[in-house]
């Protein structure tokens, strides 16, 4: 290492080989959308003959009734963007009032949200399952297999961490700010909307970056909250459902797998300053 | 409407919905769950129906369970060795992309990409890498032929499969950790550099003297959450090796690779023991908590050392 401190150049290479060996999976999977199901088994680490048989994959995913590309990728956007509303409007409005109120209950519901962070999913997941289950018994609301139970596990999920950095960002504006809106004469439902919320950009964007990656990506609470086999499913359920019925049809995976991708490495792509900024900015607070 | 009462209604207002979700989500099923893991119930039992009180039973019974005890002690060394290969590789990404580079910008981008991707769909990728691409090897170079003997397939031997796990668990989770690292070094003045460089120290004299003191806050971050993400290790597991190959240990046939994460979900689903389930995510949450309290109070005591 110390050499390679002194020679530049060394140092240029040996991370230029560690950056195409990370990217060399990615690759891997290209070359092999573009493989029929022969090609790939005879020869997965080849070039492929002709690069339209990708056409020919695309088209067999796009219209396969396990994956339901178009479905599932709508799925998707709709779970992952309302999610990320009423996490970001929610928790946002909520740690401004916590902040703001100086009370003993204020601080016992802001420490709950803190102590909740450490909850593993796993031991909500099955009790959550049998409550929701209760909960369309007793009153006919149906949470499990919806959009509804789903977007709003995504909130409960989401807003413990959400609140705690709101807050965290809430409590360096100075209060002179609000007093003075408050003499303009905003109300204070006025004073959150037009003078606090767009103070709070930074930290919309690593709430909206934290939550978005993870809700995007998540498998195993969309597997349990809307189940195998449902009108709607989001991507990675149809990618692990598509898996399990098409064993070993390598070359159809690997397509359904690129074409899982390509929409978040293409977005990644046009905002990665702002998307490395705030994944590390919600890290460090 | 005075002052006092406007907060008060706008506290409530601003508070309730989220409140909502969160005790729906969290907090309820976080109870129920305690509760049902002292119970006999079962995943066909339904609202209304008898539960029974049966005390400790699923706990020892689950401390009892071989597949258990082996995917907790698996998990434990899983954990252990992911953590070290995620911030070792992490430190040193961090170290070369924080240097004089030509395309530094792009080196960081490039490594974190994989982070931008489900675990699920990397554990599919790596699947065909070790099931079909490194077989193949030998078509290229003779010399590696053996590689496509099905004895030596990477995810067929319990212990490569374990470290296949934290490949693709590095992989997947370096690159996040490298820009919490980037970060620490970017903000370490370059003054104490120059100071030091002047006194003679030489670049490693300089990294563990300096850099490596400046930055222990971003350790006790980068450990915690590599920790945990370790610990809880789930998709991954479930598209690259499905919890196999099959393996014995205390003489009952078991998954060799079956992380605690999906041990508990398999004894839910599969063996259709939902109460003993619980049990198993109580202990799960409790040893987390443990272990993480353990980790940040050490890195914190190291954090004043240095």
């Amino acid at each position: 290492m110390k050499k390679s401190f002194k020679h530049p150049i060394a140092l240029e290479i040996v991370t230029a080989l560690i950056f195409l060996a990370f990217l060399f999976p990615f690759f891997i999977v290209l070359i092999n959308s573009a493989k029929d199901a022969f090609q790939i088994t005879v020869d997965p680490l080849g070039m492929p003959q002709s690069w339209s048989q990708i056409a020919v994959n695309f088209g067999k995913i796009w219209s396969n009734t396990n994956i339901r590309y178009p479905q599932s990728f709508m799925s998707s956007i709709i779970i992952t963007s309302l999610s990320l509303v009423a996490i970001t409007v929610l928790s946002s409005q909520a740690a401004w009032v916590l902040v703001r109120t100086k009370t003993k209950l204020s601080n016992a519901i802001f420490l709950l949200f803190v102590a909740a962070m450490v909850i593993p999913f796993q031991i909500v997941m099955f009790p959550l399952l049998s409550w929701f289950r209760s909960i369309f018994m007793v009153t006919g609301i149906r949470l499990l297999r919806t959009y509804f139970g789903m977007i709003l596990a995504y909130v409960g999920f989401g807003c413990s961490l959400s609140v705690f950095l709101y807050h965290g960002f809430i409590k360096s504006i100075p209060f002179e700010l609000e007093e003075a809106a408050k003499i303009d004469g905003c109300s204070r439902f006025q004073t959150f909307y037009i003078i606090i919320s767009p103070i709070l950009r930074p930290i919309h964007a690593t709430v909206v970056v934290l939550n978005g990656i993870w809700i995007w990506n998540d498998y195993l609470l969309p597997l349990l909250v809307l189940g195998v086999g449902n009108r709607i499913q989001t991507i990675p359920l149809a990618v692990a459902n598509f898996a399990g019925a098409y064993v070993k049809q390598w070359d159809l995976i690997m397509t359904a797998i690129l074409m899982a991708m390509i929409p978040i490495v293409v977005l990644f792509l046009a905002a990665q300053k702002h998307i490395i900024k705030g994944m590390v900015a919600g890290s460090i607070k | 409407m005075t002052d006092k009462q406007e907060n008060r209604i706008v506290f409530w207002v601003f508070l309730t919905p989220i409140l909502f979700a969160f005790l729906m989500v969290i907090i309820i099923p976080f109870f129920i769950g305690a509760f049902y893991s002292f119970t006999n119930w079962s995943s066909t039992a339904r609202a209304g129906a008898t539960l029974d009180f049966v005390g400790l039973t699923n706990f020892t019974e689950s401390f009892r369970d071989p597949s258990f005890i082996y995917s907790f002690l698996l998990t434990l060394i899983y954990t252990v060795i992911n953590m070290l290969a995620i911030n070792v590789t992490a430190f040193l990404l961090a170290v070369f992309v924080t240097s004089k580079l030509k395309f530094k910008n792009i080196y960081r981008v490039g490594f974190f990409i994989p982070n931008l991707i489900g675990g699920l769909i990397l554990g599919y990728i790596w699947q065909f890498i070790f099931n079909n691409a490194i077989p193949s090897l030998g078509d290229i170079l003779p010399g590696l032929s053996f590689l496509g003997d099905p004895g030596n397939l990477v995810l067929g031997n319990r212990s490569s499969a374990l470290m296949a796990l934290v490949t693709v668990g590095t992989w997947q989770y370096a690159g996040y950790i490298m820009m919490i690292y980037v970060a620490a070094l970017e903000s370490v003045p370059a003054e104490l550099h120059e100071a030091a460089r002047i006194d003679g120290a030489s670049n490693v004299e300089r990294v563990r003297h300096i850099t490596i003191p400046m930055i222990a806050q971003a350790f006790t971050i980068t450990m915690f959450l590599t920790l945990v993400q370790s610990f809880k290790q789930f998709d991954v597991n479930v598209s690259l090796t499905a919890g196999g190959p099959s393996s014995m240990f205390m003489e009952t046939p078991l998954l060799g690779t079956e992380l605690l994460a999906l041990n508990i979900y398999n004894t839910a689903f599969v063996r259709n023991r939902m109460a003993m389930a619980q049990a198993q995510a109580v202990i799960f949450f409790l040893v987390l908590i443990v272990i993480s309290l353990v980790q940040v109070s050490i890195n914190k005591k190291k954090e004043v050392e240095m």
